[in-house]
């Protein structure tokens, strides 16, 4: 696919074109906190530094996100027989995505590749991402498997240069966006060299040959499962959902009908894995009634579960659960911590 | 440089290495430094060893009560339920509380969570926590990547830039408007005890939002926890919520609705502060973990202003004295029973 140079007017004729027939999102400052939302073409400003603090995963796994509806008045025609709901599928740009969120969206698409609830939230979604120059004391992406140059996940890929954008093209969607300028906008053959240079300069060179994922899914299951680290997590944790619903490729959800006024809705939300009852048996046995149980399984579906099941850490290394954490714990030791174990 | 901190975190240091060695306890609960500058880890010593990791400074803001029940559970040899515990003395645990976290104790012990006897508290007298919020907005977007505090400043560092401030402009609201920053309950003292603290005002902010009217209140309440994503962590944080299964996450019967429509994040919100009407300590912890900043501490602040008009209580001060929701007396306020009734009421009363 083509490389465009474009500069700032390019772009925010791009903005006012797109806004014509799709909703835009970014991320905006919102009470002091960076959050995403919906906004007008003008509005774009692309994001200094960092992530905002909620994660991509919003667009995809709606909270909550209403799978069925059925009437709940005995008397109806029907009632209680669930119906798909009627969407109005209008299609979404969601502009300023860092290269962490946007590998994300590709690693959720594994387990839920027949999802036909996050098919259609992808296929009416367009990224189109901004690769990052200043990382965060925080960000881990390149160990975690990504780079800050990365491009997986996204639609188009940003690049800020002297006097505009480098807009690396990705996809046939990416492409129906700017199909007006792909003839007179490509990059030169030095800037397309000067996009390749940035990329292997941010290749820490931790790829996915040696990386973490690899190198724990060679390792004993239970020799990581029964590491003596456990309970020093567990310790500090006080075990609420704060890593768990900021980070972008944490994606268990519980089901649950809602009947308001006569109406019913079953809805999927989030639920989190340091929550007792989201392994509570109906029968009354918990498995991981333990505090030290639960944190164990979080880290260990992230570097070990997932990686032997799917191949990459379910980690995109966006520091979200880092800064966030109350009691501060930081799954860069857990890593660290599991990749010592023999 | 010598510190008020270093020199507590000095002395913590070496009594919890003492009980630990003597074996008088059989864990020592503290902090830890943090990976990174503005979040300490609260921090679980079980040899003389490990407390050479524990530290003291103004960014300990999670109340260590919070963990003292669990704990101290997972301390006794494993038993059946219903079985009784066994003969003897139970593994004790040492512990660091400043005002408000022993006031918390306190009512844990009133509650029937936890066992006196089961505890050495090393008593600290509170210098003010901070409140990373506030260090994060003075820093203005830019990443800190170093403190440095002492008595009255906090220094602030990171890429490009070095900003000192007075530490009374980072602390926690809570921190502003406290009174009792010494411990209540006590095994032995560490550092200096702070003088005795008088607030001007101490209830101002709650005034102020009394004297909206219904809609604006309940316009400012919904703004508030607009961002709020349901993850818990001002529950979690609280020594107050120790239920077995906490009233949102029950599904059988379902009191409330599990995603963040408004409708049950206001319930949530709303109830979790009732129950800790009476309770309260306002030690701000809640607040400290909320990821997302809410001030939901606000509300709980509230109902301690209530307490306070109402039944002349401030929780946990005094082992002795019942907690206001847990005892009656003729004296109590009735102005929401009988109408017109000539009771001392305020307009927390209504």
């Amino acid at each position: 696919m083509k490389i465009l140079k474009l500069d700032d007017s390019d772009l925010k004729t791009l903005l006012a074109r797109w806004y014509e027939t799709r909703d835009l999102f970014s991320p905006v400052e919102k009470n002091g906190m960076a959050g995403w939302k919906r906004i007008e073409p003008l509005e774009f400003v692309e994001p200094a530094k960092g992530v905002p603090k909620t994660s991509l995963k919003t667009f995809f796994f709606p909270q909550p996100e209403t799978l069925l509806e059925y009437s709940a008045r005995p008397g109806d025609e029907g009632a209680y027989v669930p119906r798909p709901v009627k969407e109005k599928a209008r299609e979404r740009i969601i502009l300023g995505v860092r290269p962490c969120d946007a590998r994300s969206v590709l690693l959720n698409s594994l387990p839920f590749a027949d999802d036909p609830y996050f098919k259609a939230k992808k296929d009416t979604t367009l990224i189109v991402g901004f690769t990052c120059k200043q990382p965060c004391s925080t960000c881990f992406c390149s160990w975690a498997g990504g780079s800050p140059m990365d491009t997986e996940g996204m639609d188009i890929a940003m690049t800020r240069v002297e006097g505009g954008y480098l807009a690396d093209i990705l996809t046939k969607k990416g492409e129906g966006l700017v199909d007006h300028l792909l003839d007179n906008r490509e990059a030169s053959p030095e800037e397309k060299e000067q996009l390749k240079t940035l990329r292997e300069q941010a290749q820490g060179g931790t790829g996915s040959e040696g990386g973490p994922a690899e190198i724990l899914k060679k390792k004993n299951l239970m020799d990581l499962y029964n590491a003596p680290f456990w309970q020093g997590l567990a310790d500090s944790c006080i075990n609420c959902g704060a890593c768990t619903f900021l980070c972008p490729t944490c994606y268990c959800f519980d089901i649950q009908d809602e009947t308001i006024k006569g109406k019913g809705r079953r809805i999927r939300y989030w639920d989190s894995c340091m929550f007792p009852l989201f392994t509570q048996h109906a029968s009354g046995h918990n498995p991981r009634s333990q505090k030290v149980q639960r944190v164990r399984n979080r880290f260990m579906h992230k570097l070990k579960y997932f990686p032997e099941r799917f191949g990459p850490l379910s980690c995109v290394g966006c520091g979200r659960c880092i800064r966030e954490c109350p009691v501060n714990i930081d799954i860069r030791e857990v890593m660290r911590d599991l990749l010592s174990i023999p | 440089m010598e510190t008020l901190f270093s020199q507590a975190t000095e002395a913590i240091k070496r009594e919890a290495r003492a009980l630990l060695e003597s074996g008088e306890v059989a864990a020592f609960l503290g902090f830890a430094k943090g990976s990174i500058p503005t979040v300490t880890r609260p921090f679980v010593a079980r040899s003389p060893e490990e407390t050479d990791k524990l530290i003291w400074n103004g960014l300990c803001v999670m109340n260590l009560a919070n963990y003292l029940p669990g704990l101290l559970k997972s301390l006794e040899p494993a038993r059946r339920p219903g079985e009784p515990p066994p003969e003897g003395p139970l593994p004790k645990v040492g512990v660091i509380a400043t005002g408000c976290w022993s006031r918390n104790m306190v009512i844990q012990i009133q509650e029937n969570q936890l066992i006196r006897e089961r505890l050495v508290i090393l008593g600290i007298d509170s210098p003010g926590m901070i409140d990373r919020r506030k260090l994060e907005s003075l820093a203005g977007g830019k990443e800190i990547q170093a403190i440095e505090e002492a008595e009255k400043k906090v220094v602030i560092s990171g890429k490009g830039f070095r900003l000192e401030t007075a530490r009374q402009e980072v602390l926690r609201d809570n921190c502003l408007t406290c009174t009792h920053p010494s411990p209540v309950i006590l095994d032995k003292k560490i550092g200096p005890t702070m003088p005795e603290r008088h607030v001007h005002e101490p209830f101002a902010r709650i005034e102020e939002i009394e004297r909206m009217d219904a809609d604006s209140r309940w316009a400012w309440f919904q703004k508030e926890i607009e961002c709020c994503i349901r993850c818990y962590a001002c529950r979690n944080a609280c020594p107050l919520c120790y239920c077995p299964t906490c009233f949102v996450d029950d599904s059988h019967p379902q009191w409330v609705g599990k995603s963040v429509d408004p409708v049950d994040t206001a319930i949530f919100h709303i109830l979790r502060a009732y129950h800790c009407a009476g309770r309260c300590t306002d030690c701000g912890a809640c607040e400290s973990a909320c990821p997302m900043g809410i001030k939901m501490r606000l509300f709980t602040r509230k109902l301690q202003k209530d307490c306070l008009e109402l039944f002349a209580s401030e929780p946990g001060l005094d082992i002795n004295s019942p907690l206001p929701l847990t005892t009656y007396g003729p004296e109590d306020p009735e102005r929401f029973i009988i109408n017109g009734s000539k009771q001392q009421g305020t307009q927390g009363g209504k």
